[in-house]
């Protein structure tokens, strides 16, 4: 294999010969009604428990955030519209204030109320800390470049959540096991999309060859900046980023923050290529994990 | 499984005797993971259906094995939806094969405090008794300048907009020859 | 207006983003900021239950700057005719129209007829009581002599020409008067006009969506009108991209509207009969004129049809195909009708297929109070909901008002069948029929209502058999003959007797055209006949689109005839040619004599455009070459109403029954003909010019979520759907909450005269108050989907709403009422009631109140529930 090719496709990477083409979604936020249907459908194929019924009050989202039970998270921000200045007087009322996130962002010229919705996943890294820092081999990368957890090798130890830098993976409180996307790994196989992109009704999540994507991604975005959508950006799509691009990506209407998503991520095992390189002192740590594992199922 | 296999199902192994030298690909990947395939290539038979909440009418897809249903989702082929569905349309599974099905008939006589269960040919036969005594109660031959009405106000209906509309149709006829006119649905909601 | 579209209809809103992204612009017109709006263009927040003065207003704007598409208004639509020179306007009698009586509260419309029209009788009480309008569904009204020449202007000058008289009828209607009324900015307003009117014409159409947000209020069906009259005036009617659109809001609603669970309709739209119509011949000459031109004029057909595949052999031209055997009616039994009768105590039994009352419909109490009055109750459902359980835990159970020791009612609960436990056909929000194959049998106890109602006649006909009683022999002659799959009615055999049989040949029928008057065909549903045409399940076709035109007529089946724009002949000019290639749908072609295109023609095929009937021709035969609107009685669309609705010719800005401010434009303040049952278990909030309004001083408003189904029985019984939308909660602006002391999440609660419901406070900027009248008017909303079964449980919000309906077609006013809204919980147990005797006794409230409809004239009669 290429150095190239190993940096920029993970199952290169990760020993897969003949494989098929990386996959992964492009959320098109500035086309997301907010429906949450991504979260049902992802929730009915994957059989992921509900997260308890608790009302938030941050906008419509009462899922509040990505976790071993909520594999698709929509997001809403309320971003009231900036007072032109000839009507501050008439607007300022000593209101109690109550800072919904994303308050108070935005475009500078921005005089129209926007609330943003966008669907959140995990991002399925190049660089996956979760996956560099499993001990058990639970995590693992797939075929198709995604990261997927394997529930019937994870032990629970908790690492990947630490080694995260979205905040995506989560250990489950019932069986303390970690859970997050797939990207439906098990349609894959059988050339389905996930179930996810597939119910998204305005093609908000759009599912395939991540090449595409961004070609498609790159496209929309001119589109948007010709209409005068001069926010829209794209978020999570650049190789060079701190994760070397995501298998998830995003455009945005506004600043990574105000969706709740870092600014600039980094994987905590950023110098993990040269550690690639040392596949044998990988190795070697996988075995004595291993070991820990058969002995931490044995003692279930 | 043998020892052998046994073996080369460990993930050190196929790490160190693969192509995986990272450990974190096919060298990691589980026997379930390997064997994985998505329960609608499992399922006996394909429905086409029809998502049952609103009035777009979203095209699903029913997949049945053993006689139950593990999976709904969309239709791509419909001209109306292309596949998609919307939460609820996506809940349509949980809806129809959740714990909150109702399966047997209740009943609750007059004053009680409780449900009780009852034999749906008894139920039945109960209701069709209690059908005609209100329909006799309710009876008006005509009205008071003698133009006929040939009706009951005995009893009443109201349902039928999550209904199919040949049932509709069974619940008009059949209320109609019994002469009860106060039949009513969401529609009129 | 009036919908969000995003939210109760996602997948459908797929196509507003499809048509957006190639250069749509969306305006959403709604009091709240929704999904929808945060899609759109433009969101125009407005008054809720203004829609009209805003309408008006674009009316206006068109009139006043030729801004109409003139070609068609003149050819298609009834703008040249002239109305009866003593027709009087809303301008002339200060917001009432000519023929009105207070003392009955409705029109007598004999002066809003043409001017050589006669009489065809459809006004008065009688046919307000029995929401004739509502029976008009697929045929226009009737119009004696409407197959005659009718006197025109067309150069649209007369002064008694309608196009005259809609440019005086909303002359009134500025934008500084929307600004006033509706709290929209001039310029905003103008900008939507602009927008509109930019949009329509030749090359361009503009699509108009509604849902119940314009359904649910005393003039609802005025507000269609409205909108029904700008798309006429821009062209916008019976051409691609153009249309009014009802998006509705159950599976198999328009089904069930088609073939009707409704107590004044029979299939297609046929009225049921009233004690006016002493046999057969005297029904078809009310139903239709004999001299009528259009397709409703086969009515005998339609019926004759009915009337034979209810009574099969018993039905015979000699016994006027049992027409007698129909029961009559003669006044209002709509379901709040019904309500009332059961409180007062006139009604023994009670059937809820599939429906949830004590939650969904408006004034839940008087809905469980009136249950709690039943000999007995039949619920049948997938899960148990609140209606089969308010002799439990119902919130009157809280104060004392039911006692389960001292409820009579016996209660019957049967497990429903699902929809993929069942085969059979929804009918969509576009009038299409899609067959569903069932995929599982249900389990335990658990059947369709096919087998409930099949076995139910069974029974009753076994139960009865060998009764000499003259009453029942319309149940024992009935056909209840279908074919059986076990003991499960076969759907197919229904849906084929539904289309039609020629009883000559056995065959199934190929449409409506093949029905005959003289018995020798049967038919359901004549709308629906096509269905099952070459003994093919049609709506069961399922060729994907992307293998088929672009009309995709190869899936599923639409009535009639499998046509999907409705009066496409208009998308066609007077010669039939396309107005535009870019906006082509049918034409006509001249070299082989029919009319084509991408669509089904809703035309006769082979009747050339220029076609000029003859004097003596009546029905279809009556119909021009240029008479689009095929069903309607002078072929033309109307922008004024002659006969057909029973509030007036046109459409006219009054408030809402619950209002804060008095009518601006005219004495009268409301609805002139509105539907009121002034009664104690009916109070309605005080609106000017009655006093004591201040007590309630907010708008209130109802609406739904995407994450739950109307009253929840299918989806607050969820754990995926509830999760996203776990609690009830009321939406206010900043502003009211620092007025009222509310804080976001903590608790309050909303008060009318009927009863006060607490819930969680989201403050929010999407709430916005608006400016009325030159002062700040708020508004609230909450959605209404919770009861107290189920996974998650709130309380009825449906409780706060009143019964107060359209004359029309009888919905309630649910969209808008006044309220006053307080911090904390609500007072629980018999403390509410006291609670809210107290605010009714501060409001000065009595079973009056909201009952003295006519504010112009008599200002001295209220309509009161006592005195019918």
């Amino acid at each position: 294999m290429t150095d190239e090719a190993a940096r920029t496709d993970p199952a290169t990477a990760t020993g897969y010969g003949e494989h098929p083409p990386r996959v992964g979604f492009f959320t098109d936020t500035s086309v997301c009604i907010g429906c949450k249907a991504c979260e049902v459908a992802c929730k009915e194929w994957n059989g992921v428990p509900d997260d308890g019924f608790d009302l938030l009050g941050m906008s419509f989202d009462n899922t509040g955030m990505l976790g071993a039970n909520s594999w698709r998270h929509v997001t809403f921000v309320e971003q009231p519209a900036r007072p032109e200045p000839r009507r501050a007087e008439a607007v300022d009322l000593g209101l109690p204030s109550f800072d919904l996130p994303g308050a108070g962002t935005g475009e500078e010229g921005r005089t129209d109320f926007r609330w943003l919705m966008s669907s959140d996943v995990c991002k399925h890294c190049t660089h996956a800390g979760c996956l560099d820092v499993c001990p058990t081999g639970a995590l693992f990368r797939t075929e198709y470049g995604s990261v997927v957890v394997q529930p019937d090798i994870c032990n629970g130890c908790g690492y990947c959540v630490s080694g995260c830098p979205y905040g995506v993976i989560d250990r489950r409180e019932d069986d303390g096991r970690a859970w997050k996307c797939t990207l439906c790994y098990d349609r894959l196989r059988d050339g389905l999309e996930p179930a996810c992109a597939k119910a998204c009704p305005t093609d908000s999540i759009q599912f395939g060859p991540l090449d595409e994507l961004r070609e498609r991604a790159a496209r929309r975005v001119d589109a948007l900046h010709e209409a005068g959508v001069s926010e829209a950006r794209l978020y999570g799509e650049s190789p060079d980023d701190g994760v070397g691009g995501d298998g998830a990506f995003f455009l945005l209407l506004d600043e990574p923050e105000v969706y709740g998503l870092p600014p600039d991520p980094v994987v905590p095992t950023r110098d993990a290529p040269s550690m690639w390189k040392h596949a044998g002192l990988a190795a070697s740590a996988l075995a004595a994990a291993a070991v820990s594992v058969f002995l931490g199922r044995g003692s279930r | 499984m043998g020892l052998a296999d046994w073996i080369r199902s460990w993930p050190v192994y196929r790490q160190v005797t693969g192509r995986d030298r990272t450990g974190r690909g096919r060298a990691a990947q589980s026997g379930r993971s390997a064997a994985l395939t998505p329960r609608t290539t499992g399922a006996d038979r394909v429905v086409g259906s029809v998502c049952p909440f609103c009035a777009v009418g979203c095209a699903q897809h029913v997949y049945v094995r053993d006689e139950r249903v593990v999976q709904i989702e969309g239709n791509p082929g419909s001209p109306i939806s292309r596949g998609r569905l919307c939460p609820k349309g996506s809940a349509s599974k949980q809806l129809v094969t959740g714990p909150q099905r109702a399966e047997r008939v209740l009943y609750r006589p007059p004053y009680g405090t409780e449900w009780q269960e009852l034999d749906l040919g008894t139920a039945m036969d109960m209701v069709a008794d209690r059908v005609l005594d209100a329909r006799r109660k309710g009876w008006q031959d005509a009205d008071e300048d003698g133009n006929p009405l040939r009706r009951t106000m005995g009893f009443a209906s109201l349902g039928g907009a999550t209904l199919d509309n040949e049932e509709n149709y069974l619940i008009k006829k059949l209320f109609t020859a019994l002469g009860a006119i106060q039949i009513e649905n969401q529609a009129r909601i | 207006m009036g919908s969000n579209m995003a939210e109760a209809h996602p997948v459908g809103f797929q196509w507003v983003m499809e048509a957006k992204a190639r250069g749509a612009e969306v305006i959403h017109i709604d009091p709240r900021f929704t999904r929808t709006s945060a899609m759109a263009d433009l969101h125009v927040p407005l008054r809720a239950g203004t829609d009209i003065a805003f309408l008006g207003g674009v009316i206006n704007h068109i009139l006043q700057n030729d801004l109409d598409f003139r070609e068609y208004v003149r050819a298609y639509t009834n703008a040249p005719y002239l109305v009866d020179e003593r027709f009087q306007d809303t301008e002339d009698l200060d917001g009432l129209f000519s023929g009105y009586d207070p003392e009955t509260a409705s029109y007598d419309n004999t002066t809003w007829r043409y001017e050589s029209q006669t009489d065809t009788g459809e006004g008065g009480s009688r046919a307000k009581e029995q929401s004739r309008p509502d029976q008009l569904g697929s045929g226009g009204p009737g119009l004696e002599g409407g197959a005659r020449k009718i006197a025109a202007d067309p150069e649209l000058k007369h002064p008694r020409c309608v196009f005259q008289i809609l440019k005086r009828h909303f002359a009134r209607y500025t934008p500084e008067a929307v600004e006033e009324i509706c709290g929209v900015p001039a310029e905003t307003f103008l900008r939507v006009c602009r927008a509109w009117t930019a949009n329509s014409g030749r090359e361009r159409t503009a699509a108009l969506v509604y849902s119940v947000g314009w359904t649910q209020h005393t003039l609802g069906a005025q507000y269609i009108r409205a909108g029904s009259i700008i798309q006429l005036l821009l062209g916008n009617i019976g051409r691609p991209g153009g249309g009014v659109f009802a998006l509705r809001g159950h599976a198999s609603i328009q089904g069930s509207t088609d073939i009707p669970t409704l107590f004044n309709l029979l299939p297609g739209y046929l009225p049921m009969p009233d004690t006016a119509h002493e046999d057969l011949p005297s029904y078809l000459h009310k139903v239709r004129g004999d001299r009528q031109k259009g397709f409703w004029r086969n009515a005998d057909a339609y019926l004759v049809s009915l009337l034979k595949e209810y009574w099969g052999e018993a039905a015979a031209p000699e016994n006027d195909f049992r027409f007698d055997y129909l029961p009559r009616i003669n006044g209002d039994h709509g379901t709040y009708r019904t309500v009332l009768d059961m409180l007062d105590g006139k009604v023994f039994g009670y059937f809820l297929l599939g429906q949830n009352p004590a939650v969904g419909s408006a004034h839940g109490r008087l809905q469980r109070l009136a249950m709690s009055n039943l000999d007995w109750l039949v619920v049948r459902d997938l899960a148990m909901i609140e209606s089969a359980e308010f002799w439990k835990d119902s919130p009157e159970i809280e104060t004392g008002e039911i006692v389960p020791e001292r409820c009579r009612t016996e209660v019957f609960f049967f497990p429903a069948a699902s929809h993929v436990e069942k085969a059979g056909t929804f009918t969509q929000t576009q009038r299409m029929l899609q067959w569903r194959d069932k995929a599982v049998e249900p389990r335990g106890d658990q059947r369709s209502e096919l087998w409930f109602i099949y076995h139910l006649g069974r029974l009753l006909r076994e139960k009865l058999s060998g009764s000499a009683d003259e009453r029942d022999r319309p149940l024992l002659d009935l056909a209840w003959d279908y074919e059986l799959e076990g003991d499960e009615p076969s759907a197919e055999d229904v849906l084929r007797r539904i289309n039609g049989i020629d009883l000559r040949t056995g065959r199934e029928v190929g449409g409506y055209l093949d029905l005959r008057a003289d018995g020798t065909t049967a038919c359901g549903c004549w709308i629906y006949s096509g269905v099952f045409a070459d003994g093919v399940n049609q709506a069961a076709r399922r060729k994907p689109h992307d293998e088929q035109g672009p009309y995709e007529n190869e899936w599923g089946w639409t009535w009639p005839l499998n046509r999907r724009v409705l009066y496409n002949r208009a998308s066609a000019d007077l010669d039939g040619k396309p107005w535009s290639e870019r906006k082509a749908l049918v034409w006509w072609d001249a070299e082989r004599g029919e009319w084509t295109g991408h669509d089904v023609p809703d035309f006769e095929k082979n009747k050339p455009p220029h076609y000029r009937p003859g004097d003596d021709d009546v029905g279809p035969a009556a119909l021009s070459g240029d008479d689009p609107f095929i069903m309607q009685a002078d072929g033309k669309g109307w922008l004024f109403a002659p006969n057909g609705i029973v509030d007036g010719p046109l459409p006219t800005h009054y408030e809402p029954h619950e209002s804060p401010v008095r009518n601006q434009l005219y004495a009268q303040q409301g609805n002139p003909a509105r539907n009121v049952y002034g009664r104690a278990e009916n109070p309605s909030n005080p609106s000017p010019p009655e006093r004591g309004g201040e007590v309630f001083p907010y708008v209130f408003t109802t609406a739904r979520l995407t994450e739950h189904h109307t009253a929840g029985g299918m989806s607050r019984q969820l754990p995926y759907l509830s999760e996203l939308q776990p609690e009830l909660f009321m939406e206010v602006s900043p502003r009211l909450a620092a007025e009222r002391g509310l804080t976001h999440l903590g608790w309050a609660h909303v008060i009318t005269s009927r009863t006060a419901v607490d819930a969680r406070v989201f403050v929010t900027d999407r709430m916005r108050p608006l400016r009325i009248e030159g002062r700040e008017v708020h508004q609230v909303w909450m959605p209404y989907h919770w009861g107290h079964t189920g996974l998650v449980d709130g309380d009825v919000v449906n409780d706060l709403i009143g019964v107060v309906l359209d004359p029309n077609v009888f919905i309630q006013e649910s969209k808008v009422a006044t309220c006053d809204v307080r911090p904390g919980r609500r007072p629980r147990g018999p403390a509410l009631l006291d609670y809210v005797a107290g605010y009714r006794k501060r409001a000065g409230v009595t079973p009056e109140t909201g009952t003295r409809i006519d504010t112009v004239t008599r200002h001295d009669i209220a309509h009161r529930e006592e005195d019918r």
